[in-house]
């Protein structure tokens, strides 16, 4: 076979400088050709090599570790807790409201759970006490806390898509086109971003309270959504800044005159070549937005503009605690240490994230 | 100053006066877009009585008119007469709490810089050891905190467990509260951020001729170092002014403070709309000065930096 192999070649290969095909070229690889294909590792991915490293940052684990707690907790805790965000216990059909169950401290029981307990039923404890208006506080801690992440998850989703469109198609298309929508970010950029979201909340408020009463909205509130409004007006500026630098150094790679060569329309080159491979940015700036969506939330909440009563968020918590601090001042440490911790953890698995996934980050 | 850096100032200060009059626009805009007018909360107005009402504040004109009637007299300093505030002309509402917040902002501004500073170069100085590892963990608790947390936690300390200052702003005393919460954050930012530039700084070339040829480490720290090292801090001087202006809407609050903070969230509160034009406008004008400001100076302070 071998040797059959070799006449081949010497007789094909008579003419060294003619026009001809070197068919030689052509023939099936040998055993040994084969052979040298074969990888002594395995390729790694993108994804896997990332993770792999986020897997090994101790720090960065153990944040995820806490917020896979807190969300976890968030989803399933309402589900089981025998009392709601907004069931007053002293307040029930047909009889006169039952004082005993306001302020209660933390594993106190109101009035007729007493008689219950003393009649030698369980009833369910009050783990944080209830609030001024006896509300069960533990639950409106877990809600609130629902309220504050998933407001940061969301504002961080409209972030991420209008940056990166506008971010991509100002760093895509370039020239004149490009130094427009830049101008129109820089400008953006420089607005006081709490300030224009204050005012705004201010008017939205008063725009869409009747518009909303009777809708799923109105359990959130005319605020909560302004808040979302004003986010997808202002804060999507960084990350079309971001995403406008990595596409104008990405689209004088090879690969995209490649892909444009045969062919390839804008919105493929830009959606299959140019994104995913700014995808370490908006990966680490997409996790570094929510824990600034959660501070501005609870900010606001804080001053009276957030979320709508009786829904609770962190902050509005907080600020509701205040007026009673000297005498229930775990009402008030409760929501702020929450909100630190998943500030805290988010931040630290952001700062993980970067090292796991920048390409500039790895040794 | 050649050309480039002048080009540079000049598209600087055309892009914030541009902001300056955006924000204008919006807040005047928005603030007509909410029905009703002014004077609607008042009870059992007569038509009369609004139309007098609207004649004597302009209300009565097409809206393009209030506008340009608007920014005329912002170029005169005159916000108008606040509502809910009988007889007060919004820019002395300003002025008086803007004399309380100012102080509180540039103590805490102050506080700020030299303690940033000095613990970030601490830190970068003695870098992984535990006095490094000490600050570099609080700062990275303090960033993680709102300024509500941070001042609540400072009330429920020293004013409801140890009992050592006033609770309210306006007693004596009562502003060390409120200036640390709000110097905490910038405190911690500025830390890592000198640390940052500082590590960078001591591994450049001419800190290594500075040692070769004998300056002596205290010398060599200020006079080659840290002089570079706070190039980067003082682009964060806009920023600051921004979280301390905003931060002490909450820390008035807290600590009852008369400021100009608590008067903002008054006047939202109460719906008195040409305040909370007239306070959004003069807060958010200081703010995009600062910017401005903190960006100019970066820009000639560092000569290696690139105007294109």
């Amino acid at each position: 076979m071998a040797d059959n192999k070799l006449d081949k070649k010497v007789k094909l290969y008579t003419k060294p400088f003619s026009f001809h095909v070197n068919v030689d070229s052509f023939l099936p690889a040998t055993e040994e050709e084969k052979r040298q294909q074969i990888l002594l590792r395995e390729s790694t991915s993108f994804w896997k090599d990332g993770f792999h490293r986020l897997w090994k940052n101790k720090v960065a684990m153990t944040c995820v570790f806490v917020l896979a707690i807190i969300i976890l907790s968030v989803i399933f805790i309402p589900m089981v807790w025998p009392y709601t965000y907004d069931d007053q216990l002293g307040v029930n059909q047909g009889y006169p409201v039952d004082s005993s169950y306001n302020n209660l401290r933390p594993l106190e029981y109101g009035q007729t759970e007493l008689d219950l307990i003393a009649s030698g039923e369980s009833v369910f404890p009050h783990l944080f006490g209830t609030d001024a208006a006896g509300r069960d506080y533990f639950i409106r801690v877990i809600y609130g806390t629902r309220v504050s992440l998933s407001v940061g998850l969301f504002a961080s989703l409209i972030v991420l898509v209008i940056g990166t469109i506008y971010g991509s198609v100002a760093g895509y298309v370039g020239g004149k086109v490009d130094l427009f929508m830049m101008r129109v970010v820089d400008i953006i950029y420089s607005l006081p971003d709490l300030l224009v979201i204050i005012l705004l909340s201010v008017v939205f408020n008063q725009l869409f309270k009747d518009a909303l009463s009777g809708t799923i909205l109105a359990s959130l509130g005319a605020n909560m959504i302004s808040i979302f409004i004003v986010f997808g007006l202002l804060y999507w500026v960084g990350m079309a800044r971001l995403i406008r630098g990595q596409i104008l150094s990405l689209k004088e790679q090879d690969y995209v005159l490649a892909a444009r060569s045969i062919g390839a329309s804008h919105s493929r080159i830009i959606r299959k070549h140019l994104l995913p491979n700014s995808i370490s940015v908006i990966i680490i700036s997409t996790a570094l937005q929510i824990p600034s969506a959660i501070f501005t939330e609870s900010f606001l909440s804080f001053i009276g503009l957030g979320v709508a009563a009786p829904m609770p968020s962190l902050g509005s918590l907080a600020s509701l605690a205040l007026s009673g601090v000297f005498s229930y001042s775990y009402r008030l440490i409760i929501p702020a240490l929450f909100i630190s911790f998943i500030v805290l953890s988010l931040n630290l698995l952001g700062d993980g994230l970067r090292d796991a996934f920048d390409p500039k980050m790895k040794a | 100053m050649d050309s480039k850096l002048l080009s540079y100032i000049l598209k600087r200060t055309l892009l914030t006066i541009v902001t300056i009059w955006l924000i204008i626009t919006i807040t005047f805009f928005v603030m007509n877009m909410i029905p009703g007018g002014p004077f609607l909360s008042e009870k059992a107005i007569t038509q009369e009585v609004q139309d007098v009402l609207n004649a004597k504040y302009g209300l009565d004109k097409p809206l393009v008119v209030q506008y340009a009637n608007y920014l005329k007299n912002l170029l005169h300093f005159d916000f108008g007469p606040s509502i809910k505030l009988r007889g007060r002309e919004v820019i002395e509402v300003i002025m008086e709490g803007f004399q309380v917040s100012g102080k509180i902002g540039l103590m805490a501004a102050g506080i700020a810089l030299v303690l940033g500073v000095s613990f970030g170069s601490i830190a970068a100085i003695n870098r992984n050891k535990l006095i490094d590892n000490t600050i570099m963990v609080s700062t990275t608790a303090f960033v993680a905190m709102p300024s509500f947390v941070i001042g609540s936690f400072l009330l429920l300390l020293f004013c409801v467990y140890w009992q050592v200052l006033p609770s309210v702003g306006s007693e004596p005393g009562g502003l060390v509260l409120p200036v640390i919460a709000l110097a905490l954050y910038p405190t911690a930012y500025i830390t890592r951020l000198t640390r940052s530039s500082m590590l960078d700084v001591l591994q450049q070339d001419y800190i290594r001729t500075a040692n070769a040829k004998g300056v002596s480490y205290v010398l060599m720290i200020y006079k080659h170092a840290l002089k570079n090292a706070l190039i980067p801090v003082i682009t964060y001087a806009g920023p600051m002014i921004a979280y301390i202006l905003t931060g002490s809407l909450v820390v008035e609050k807290i600590f009852s403070v008369p400021g100009l903070g608590r008067q903002f969230i008054n006047s939202i509160t109460n719906r008195d709309y040409p305040l909370i034009m007239g306070t959004t406008i003069f807060l958010a004008t200081l703010v995009v000065l600062m910017t401005l400001v903190s960006d100019l100076m970066y820009k000639v302070v560092d000569p290696r930096i690139d105007f294109s």
